[in-house]
């Protein structure tokens, strides 16, 4: 493994370099990526931008800070014969040190609250979605419809991650990010979720979508999203909720309108598939934990 | 050494009246286990300390080998939820927090011209409680893990959040008691500090001439006396609702999960401060001596403490921005967190500042504490990154979250550890230590910790999850990366052991001056190294010109 | 200020604290078996319990002891002070998380499950039948019914008889300062007496809430504030009672002086801060 892993490096040092320069990350993981990605959303593209422009004013205080450090330690060395200045105060110095960085932290609130209000209105949805948690697996409602059905981890994968299992994950298609049955959703279209869990806290995110949203035993909270991009979207649970947190993972398969009108038309056909997966509602059982 | 020196001309033996603790006519036990001596139970605290942090740190281990390759090769799910959760109590109550107070009980004293802290008696209750408070904490885990007996210790995460914590089996009770107990002892241990702080100061000693150690930790003791008894009571709600039939945290019943939250946080985010604030002392007063070079705006880094204790009040919910808060309360907690950036900002100028046209050398403890300005303050970065809400809803939950925090714990709070004890180890001991293995200890922690926690800030990024066992291959290469780093900084920590060995059991080493350093000012350094068993039988009369900050024009 | 007096007081080595410790083990202990349900626990508790008493005697008889023999200086009094001051403050603040529980629940988790503000989602998808109101037991009537108990009862004559003890405390206080013995015990008799009515009256209600009115620890949220603020309010004030009543002993042994006593102050600061929290309660809890 070893062996394998310094050939991982070079490879990586290679894709570490050109990562770094462009900014266009796959919409799912890859290895070696170093950076969020942009999504496929605008709100994900908003949050994707206002997260770099945080990230490059740290980077620019750092190289002040980190600068005058290094310079200090060169520069300021007893061995060098440096002798220590007496003074230690200057109040212009104070003030701008103050002040600078509230200028900063107030340009750095702005976008992030114009983008927060965006994200947090959920009004004048086409589509309604319901997505209820449970230990371990997903369930979803097209609300209005009677379409319904639960989402769990690949069973390939499933097998594959048993200790001792003795099948090797790197041979796994998506391991971890792969279910039996993905949530099918239209793109251009106002999607809003409504999402709560029936047992534990659970935390149902996708980042390409630019969101995580919490899920409440007895509570519900709201999100939105609007696809632009038509493709098979991965995330996981992002709340520990138990020995298979990590085993509960997400897929998001967005699809044309008129396919994704066509798809839950079938979906209402074939009845059987509804009546497999039993209906619970939260308010009865949250109280048992 | 002389039980009964005392300090300087001061010499007044009438004390010894009642002075029947100097270590050479007690027994071992009356020593160790009835001491009401700040120096022993000091010692007790760090020992203890140290312990904890190779328990927490095996069991980080454990995390990062089950994390060296996907695929679950070594444990369960669930028990890799155990030692997550009990590596992060373990460090946070069992390795940083009684390390502070040993350092204070060891230091603080001396500092202020104090005989010992003001309630020495309830000191010694304070630790005691400490190794008992362990035993009950770790009990269930020990027992499933070496017996198979029991299900195991609480599997949750350090932040217990209901319901998950509450299915837990009989660990819940053992943890929520034992958190009762450390409650208990950091309650009582602050207690001596203000008390020490506010009432043992030798005359002339003024608030704003005390080392700014004192400072960070009067404010970090008032932090502990407000924030621990909510911990304790958020803890007892969660017994009653799982035991007594309460609702707090049930919605049927008219509760609320994230209630929990709130109050939890209400402690945890002063919490995190309670680690930082001391280092920031330790820093403070190592910078100056090692750059010879007063502290740059001493009073401008008192009035910062302040102000980041008072924010940390009002910033909790930025731990809870994607649980469904009302926009006006995510916009109200992000505004607040950001601003703890300027006051910790003035801090880090002023450390720089302080370095800036000194006469700098590079021991042990400088190399650590000029370690800490950069990775702290990288730490900040990315804690600052955390505040912006949208971005947050992106990095909440993922190693992003583990890699701030673990920069501003591990390079921040154990770094300036680390630094302390070197600094201070001469003068407690009598013993230089070893500074060749004291900058290999150094360089290959700073190494070793970058190449463990930097990656983790790409995993996170790219979309890896905290708290799980097993990942995506994606995420293969950063997970070995980062596991090669924990080993290697590990395995660097029984350098540090050895260095502690050679001085306080050996002996080894170059006798040290009452000075220590060449740029040390204090009262704690005018003292002979080692101290006296006990220090100051009378007030001993304060000379400016011996104080670091003796000064009160600047 | 320590430039008071001359040399520093630094107490003996004590066997207590690690006595305490392993007695708070046990208790602790104990108590974690017993709600377990494992076997001893209510044995060890009850041990634990025990011993930490015998620690309190025998921890505090040589502090008396110690002050007696005139040990102590002016700065080991202010220590004290300090200490029994500040955990006075720790007290408030564990109260301050019960008082914050309540306030969350009525200002935010009961409407939002009633669909008041953020909540109107969370009411329509899962609670639809609920509507706010307080007090409540929640959208599953966790408890069954319930009725509460009328602040302008029984609750308005033990605040009254709480204030009047706070006022026969600082009589007894004053009483001590210009050394009148007698009245300084009637007064204490009388705080204490004050003190155990209270008790009795609250124990009378829990009767009266549990057999009568379905009022339970587990009637929901309403119930788990109720209990959960008033109990440990109880458990401080038989605490404070304790206390009183051994300074009640000290004071008939002649254990204070006209400006030496700061076993009394502590133990009076206790009692008007158990006080206090029972305003707050009365409000909060009874009242609005
Ligand atoms: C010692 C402990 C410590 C310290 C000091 C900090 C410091 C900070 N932390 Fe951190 N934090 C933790 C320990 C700590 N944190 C822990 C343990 C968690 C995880 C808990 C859990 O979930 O398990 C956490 C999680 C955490 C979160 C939640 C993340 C999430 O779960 O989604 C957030 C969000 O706002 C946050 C923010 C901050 C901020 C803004 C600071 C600020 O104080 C940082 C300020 C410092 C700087 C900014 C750098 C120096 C400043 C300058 C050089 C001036 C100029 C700079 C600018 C103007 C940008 N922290
Ligand atoms: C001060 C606090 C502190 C400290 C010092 C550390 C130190 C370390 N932490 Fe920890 N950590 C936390 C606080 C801390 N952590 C918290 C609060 C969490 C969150 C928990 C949660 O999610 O609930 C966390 C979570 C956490 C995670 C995420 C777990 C998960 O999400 O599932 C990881 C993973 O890499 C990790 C790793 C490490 C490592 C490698 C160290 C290293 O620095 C440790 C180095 C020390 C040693 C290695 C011990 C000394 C050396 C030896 C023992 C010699 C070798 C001996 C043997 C091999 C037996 N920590
Ligand atoms: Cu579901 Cu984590
Ligand atoms: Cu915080």
């Amino acid at each position: 493994m070893g062996v394998s892993s310094m050939s991982g490096w070079i490879k990586g040092l290679a894709l570490l370099a050109m990562l770094l320069l462009s900014t266009s990350v796959a919409a799912n993981p890859e290895p070696w990526q170093l950076n969020m990605t942009p999504g496929v959303t605008a709100s994900s593209k908003e949050v994707y931008e206002l997260h770099m422009i945080i990230f490059l004013i740290c980077c620019a205080i750092g190289v002040i800070v980190f600068g005058a450090i290094f310079y200090s330690v060169f520069a300021f060395r007893k061995s060098k014969g440096a002798v220590a200045a007496k003074w230690s105060h200057n109040t212009v110095a104070e003030i701008i040190w103050t002040v600078v960085p509230i200028a900063i932290l107030v340009g750095m609130a702005i976008p992030a609250t114009g983008t927060l209000m965006r994200m947090a209105d959920t009004g004048d949805a086409e589509l309604t979605v319901k997505i209820t948690g449970y230990q371990w697996k997903w369930r979803y409602e097209y609300v209005g419809t009677d379409v319904n059905f639960v989402s769990s981890l690949s069973r390939d994968a499933d097998a594959a991650r048993r200790v001792g299992s003795g099948i090797d994950v790197r041979t796994v298609p998506n391991y971890l990010l792969d279910v039996d049955k993905p949530l099918v959703l239209p793109v251009d279209t106002k999607i809003r979720f409504v999402i709560t869990a029936d047992d534990v806290i659970h935390s149902w995110w996708v980042p390409v979508l630019g969101w995580k949203q919490d899920a409440i035993p007895g509570f519900i909270n709201e999100a939105w999203t609007s696809i632009e991009v038509p493709g098979t979207y991965r995330g996981q649970c992002a709340e520990l909720c138990g020995k298979d947190h990590g085993f509960m993972p997400i897929v998001v398969e967005a699809r044309p309108k008129a396919e994704f009108d066509a798809w839950l038309a079938a979906q209402r056909a074939d009845r059987p598939d509804i009546e497999a997966t039993v209906q619970a509602t939260p308010a009865a059982t949250v109280n048992k934990s | 050494m002389a039980e009964h020196a005392t300090y300087g001309a001061h010499d007044d033996h009438a004390h010894d009246a009642h002075d029947d603790h100097g270590g050479h006519q007690q027994s071992f036990f009356q020593r160790w286990f009835c001491s009401t001596n700040h120096k022993d139970i000091g010692t007790l605290y760090l020992v203890f300390s140290l312990i904890m942090f190779f328990i927490g740190g095996a069991m980080a281990l454990v995390i990062r080998a089950e994390l060296f390759v996907p695929g679950l090769q070594l444990v369960h799910p669930e028990f890799f939820n155990q030692m997550t959760t009990m590596h992060a109590l373990v460090m946070i109550f069992g390795a940083v927090m009684p390390a502070f107070v040993g350092l204070a009980n060891w230091m603080i004293p001396m500092m202020v011209g104090a005989p010992d802290m003001a309630l020495p008696r309830m000191n010694n209750w304070s630790f005691w409680i400490l190794p008992f408070a362990f035993t009950l904490l770790l009990l269930p885990l020990a027992l499933y893990t070496f017996f198979g007996i029991g299900g195991g210790g609480p599997a949750g995460g350090w932040t217990l959040y209901p319901p998950l914590s509450l299915q837990g089996g009989n660990n819940v009770a053992f943890t929520i008691f034992a958190i009762h107990m450390m409650g208990i002892s950091s309650i009582m241990g602050a207690i001596n500090v203000i008390a020490t702080i506010i009432n043992m100061r030798a005359p002339g000693m003024d608030l704003l001439k005390m080392p700014v150690f004192c400072w960070t930790w009067l404010i970090t003791a008032f932090l502990l006396i407000a924030v621990m008894p909510v911990l304790a009571g958020a803890v007892t709600m969660l017994l009653t609702d799982k035991f007594f039939g309460t609702s707090f945290f049930n919605a049927a019943g008219g509760g609320d999960p994230v209630m929990f939250q709130h109050i939890f946080w209400f402690f945890g985010h002063p919490e995190v401060y309670i680690m930082i604030l001391p280092a920031f002392g330790i820093i403070s007063e190592i910078i100056p001596t090692f750059a010879r070079k007063p502290l740059f705006g001493y009073q401008a880094m008192v009035y910062a403490t302040a102000s980041i204790a008072f924010l940390s009040f009002i910033v909790w919910a930025h731990h809870m921005f994607t649980v469904g808060m009302p926009l006006g309360a995510a916009l109200f907690f992000m505004y607040a967190t950001m601003l703890i950036a300027v006051p910790t900002g003035v801090k880090v100028f002023n450390w720089v500042s302080t370095m800036w046209k000194g006469s700098l050398t590079f021991e042990t403890p400088m190399l650590f504490a000029i370690a800490f300005v950069i990775l702290f303050t990288i730490g900040g970065f990315s804690g600052l990154m955390l505040a912006i809400v949208p971005a947050d809803f992106q990095y909440h939950d993922t190693y992003f979250v583990v890699a701030h925090f673990h920069y501003v714990l591990v390079t921040g709070a154990i770094f300036a550890i680390m630094a302390g004890v070197y600094y201070w180890l001469p003068k407690w001991t009598g013993v230089m230590y070893n500074e060749m293995l004291g900058k290999w200890h150094f360089w290959l922690s700073t190494i070793f910790v970058n190449v463990l926690f930097f990656p983790q800030h790409f995993l996170g990024l790219a979309g890896m999850p905290r708290r799980i066992p097993d990942y995506n291959v994606a995420f293969a290469d950063f997970n070995f990366i980062s596991s090669v780093g924990a080993f290697g900084f590990g395995f660097a920590q029984l350098i540090f052991v050895w260095i502690l060995i050679e001085c306080c059991l050996l002996r080894k080493g170059a006798k040290a001056t009452s000075g220590v350093w060449e740029g040390a000012r204090g009262l704690e350094w005018t003292l002979p190294s080692p101290p006296p068993h006990h220090t100051f039988a009378t007030p001993p009369v304060i000379d400016d010109r011996q104080l670091a900050h003796g000064d009160v024009t600047h | 200020m320590a430039h008071a007096q001359g040399a520093y007081y630094v107490p003996h080595a004590s066997r207590w604290p690690i006595f305490g410790s392993v007695s708070l083990f046990l208790l602790m202990f104990g108590a974690a078996n017993l709600v377990n349900g494992a076997a001893g626990g209510s044995v060890m508790l009850g041990l634990g319990s025990l011993l930490i008493i015998i620690m309190l005697f025998g921890w505090f008889g040589d502090v008396i002891r110690e002050h007696l023999q005139g040990l102590y200086n002016e700065q080991v009094d202010i220590s004290f002070r300090q200490g029994m001051a500040w955990f006075i403050f720790s007290e408030v603040m564990f109260f301050a998380a019960f008082f914050g529980a309540l306030f969350y629940a009525r200002a935010f988790s009961v409407p939002w499950l009633g669909g008041e503000g953020d909540g109107f989602s969370t009411n329509q998808f899962i609670w639809s039948e609920f509507t706010a109101a307080w007090p409540t037991n929640g959208p599953g009537e966790i408890g069954g019914r319930f009725s509460t108990i009328p602040a302008w009862g029984i609750p308005l004559l033990n605040t009254v008889i709480l204030l009047i003890s706070g006022l026969t405390i600082t009589m007894a206080h004053w009483a001590l300062k210009v050394g009148q013995r007698g009245a300084l015990i009637a007064w204490m008799v009388a705080t204490i007496v004050l003190g155990i009515i209270f008790l009795f009256f609250q124990v009378y209600e829990y009767v009266h809430a549990y057999s009568d009115l379905n009022l339970t620890l587990s009637s929901g949220i309403y119930g788990s504030t109720f209990f959960m603020l008033t109990g440990f309010h109880g458990m401080h004030v038989t605490l404070g009672a304790i206390m009183l009543t051994v300074i009640l002993g000290r004071c008939i042994a002649g254990h204070f002086t006209k400006d030496n006593h700061f076993a009394f102050e502590a133990v009076a600061w206790y009692w008007h801060f158990v006080d206090v929290v029972w305003l707050g309660l009365f409000v909060f809890v009874y009242v609005v």
